[in-house]
Order: structure tokens, then sequence, then C-alpha cells
């Protein structure tokens, strides 16, 4: 064990702790405040100082912009930052001796939950791999959580809320789960072990595991700066995102989609999943378009199964984990993810009307 | 002279480890080697599960993020300070 702060326990309180504790329930005040002022500001701001008709397609379109780019940022502020402190109880390292001694089934499951809490990023994918098949964690139990951790993805579940309520973005961390854990249970089942590259079994880990004592301090520290890294990559995306949604929301026809990506056209389901691989973008650029889509007829299981293909199947991953599997276990990985993807696309298709 | 090794393959986390650890390392005008290590056999050596990694005389001293200038600051003078 290494460790490069004072010995403090992670739930000691100190000075400096206070201090930050009252920043942060200042700036939830403020958040709350802000919160509830956007929606009355941008219809001023449309109707009062622009001067535009409530009526008209181009005031329409821009009390939604004007009121959805704020409520999204501070939506991913909030959820960012609570996120943040959540993962700094919560390491690789942490995560692989909950998995250790587990059995397939219950390691599936819990290896799923742990992939939403986990910080990881997928570079990281083949030490990962590597530390956790060579700790004796089983491959489908490596799996539940290699597909968890980028399918359910922060930034989407705040878009899902902000743009659609709680119900969608339920649906979509539950099934996020549902295939984490059963396309690692049937790799699990497949006994591919043999299609993990030769070098990965003999490979000689240094022993031994690095941990960290952490205040509270560091603790909002660092969920503070995960909120500035990931607000400055995505904020260009939002506000596009939904510039093209907004243009949409009060041009388009309704229905004017539906025969291509309605839920009658069965195809629009493998194609939506097809098309999200080699897709790979950010959730928070694809999640506002994919708004505008649904309101002008696109069904919701065409449109998840498209958004989860693009976070949860993507292609740098797989060249990643190319490194670490041999071809025929990612065909497995990529055809099984696929699979339950599309199943999960036709269920919502039939199940919401 | 102090030795620094950046273990990971070259993705932009990496590359951003690598410019925070040589800006600390700037600001203290000490002479140190900066070295990226992006072989998986020479990653594992160390007691690593996600990169970027940092390493300062053969301790690893940070892994699966990317520190602040002053944090690196930090644990090259309790580097310094042991030698």
């Amino acid at each position: 064990m290494q460790s490069h702060h004072l010995p403090v326990e992670p739930f000691f309180v100190r000075h400096r702790d206070v201090k930050l504790f009252t920043i942060v329930g200042v700036a939830a005040v403020l958040w709350l405040v802000a919160y509830n002022v956007i929606q009355p500001l941008a219809d001023w701001l449309t109707y009062g100082l622009l001067g535009l008709a409530v009526t008209s397609q181009l005031g329409q379109s821009i009390a939604f912009f004007l009121y959805d780019v704020p409520k999204i940022l501070l939506l991913l502020t909030g959820m960012v930052f609570a996120i943040g402190i959540v993962r700094t109880f919560f390491s690789p390292e942490r995560t692989r001796a909950l998995l250790g001694g587990k059995r397939e089934g219950v390691g599936n499951v819990l290896a799923a939950l742990l992939g939403i809490v986990t910080p990881f990023c997928s570079c990281s994918a083949v030490p990962l791999f590597i530390g956790f098949v060579e700790s004796g964690i089983p491959l489908g139990v490596t799996f539940s959580f290699l597909i968890a951790a980028p399918t359910i993805n922060e930034v989407a579940i705040v878009l899902l809320y902000g743009l659609f309520g709680w119900r969608i973005a339920g649906l979509y961390i539950a099934s996020g789960l549902v295939i984490a854990i059963v396309a690692g249970a049937i790799i699990g089942r497949l006994k591919l072990e043999r299609y993990v590259e030769d070098f990965v079994w003999k490979m000689q880990r240094a022993k031994g595991s690095f941990e960290e004592h952490l205040t509270w301090s560091d603790r909002i520290e660092r969920a503070w700066d995960s909120v500035k890294e990931i607000v400055a990559k995505v904020w260009p995306y939002v506000i596009v995102g939904i510039a093209v949604g907004a243009g949409i929301h009060g041009y388009v026809p309704e229905s004017a989609l539906v025969t291509i990506m309605g839920r009658d056209a069965w195809w629009s389901v493998p194609a939506a999943v097809l098309l999200g691989i080699p897709l790979y973008s950010n959730a928070a650029g694809v999640i506002p378009i994919v708004s505008a889509l649904i309101e002008k007829g696109a069904s919701l299981g065409t449109v998840l199964a498209f958004m989860m293909s693009v976070v949860g199947l993507s292609l740098p991953e797989v060249i990643i984990l190319r490194r670490v599997l041999k071809p025929q276990l990612i065909a497995v990985f990529v055809g099984v993810v696929a699979c339950a993807i599309m199943i999960t696309g036709y269920l919502f298709n039939i199940v919401i009307r | 002279m102090l030795t620094i090794k950046i273990l990971g393959h070259g993705c932009q986390n990496c590359q951003k480890l690598e410019k925070v650890t040589r800006q600390a390392v700037t600001d203290l005008h000490i002479e140190a080697n900066v070295v990226k290590v992006s072989e998986d056999a020479d990653i594992f050596a160390y007691p690593i599960l996600s990169t970027p990694g940092l390493v300062i005389n053969e301790k690893l001293v940070c892994a699966g993020r990317i520190p602040n200038a002053g944090e690196v600051a930090r644990w090259v003078k309790e580097s310094l300070a042991v030698n």
C-alpha cells in the first residue's frame, strides 16, 4: 500500500473541509435559484425583449433553445459533481477486490453495477482487463463491467432526464444494466478463454495494489475537477445539438419521420445499431438531435438503441480491446452486445405505445 | 537526477499528464528525466489497473486520473526529501 497524503481517515472532517462544505452548500443554493429562474428568463427574453409572437415558429425555437441550454448545463454540473463525489469512494482496485471470488451470476450483476460508479476511461481497458482476468475474475464478469462502464454514461443520464424526464432516464439505466449483465453472462457461458491473447495469461504483474487516502477536501476538489473537465468538453455539443433540436422543433413537420424511423419500420432498429458503432460521439452531441427525432415520430426504442450503440459499442474501444482479445472474441463481444441492444430496442418499440 | 515515468498507451490522458508533469518540473526548477512508458510489460511492472500512471523514482504515486501540477510538485518534493 502506498499513500502520499497524510494518513487521515476517510471520514475525518477537518477545518479545511468545513470551509469547502460551506462553499458547496452556497453553490447548491445558487444552483437551485438559477434552475428556477431560467424558464421565466427565457420567455421574457424571447417574447418580451425580442418581441416575438408566442405562436411564431421562430419564437418557439428561440425560447426552447434559451431554456434548454442553461437547463442542461446546470443539470450536467450538478449531476457530474454528485457522481464525482460518489466515484471518489470507488476505484478500479476496490472494484477488483469486491469482484474477487464472486461466482458468475452474482458477479455479473455486481460488475455491471460497479461499472456505473467506478471511475474508468476506455483507454484503460487493457490494463484493467489484464488485472481483472489475472486475479481470477471470470471472463464473463469482466465483460459485464467493460460493457456497463461506457454504456451507462452520466452525461447521457442527465440529457435523457433533462429532455425526456425520469421515466426514460430510468429505462436507459435499467436496460443498460440488463444488457451488461446478460451479455457478460452469455460470454461467460461460451467458455471463450482460449480467445484471449496468450500474453495476457503470461503477463507478470507487480503484486500489491495502489491505494490512496482521501480527505473530504480531496473528494470535493476531484469532483469539481471532473465537472470542469466534462463541461469543458461537452458544452459545444450541447449548444449545437440543442440548436439543431430547436430548429427541427420549430420547422420540420410533425410525424415527418414516422415512416423511416417509426416503430412499424422493423429494420430501423438494426440500422440504428449498425449506424451507432462507427459513430463514436459523446452522448451530449447525440441526444438533443435524438430528442428532436422522437418529437417528429421516430420511435423511442429505435432511438434508445441508436444511443446505446453510440456510447456502448465504439470503434476506438474495440480497437483497444483487440490488443488483448483475439478476433473471434472481439466478434462475439460486438455481436452479443449488438443483439442485446437490438432486443432492447424492439422491446421498447412494442411496450411503449 | 530524478526519474519520472508516465505510464500509458499514449491516449489523450497520458499526454495531459505528461504536460502537467513537465510543467511541475519546470516550476520547481529541478532537473528530472521524464520518460514515457507504453509497453504493457513495462507498465505492469507497477501495480496499476488504470492508466495514466505516474511513477517518481520507481514509486507509483498516482493512477487512473490526471493530477494537477500542485500535486505533482508535492510528490516530487516528497521524493527529493526521501533521497
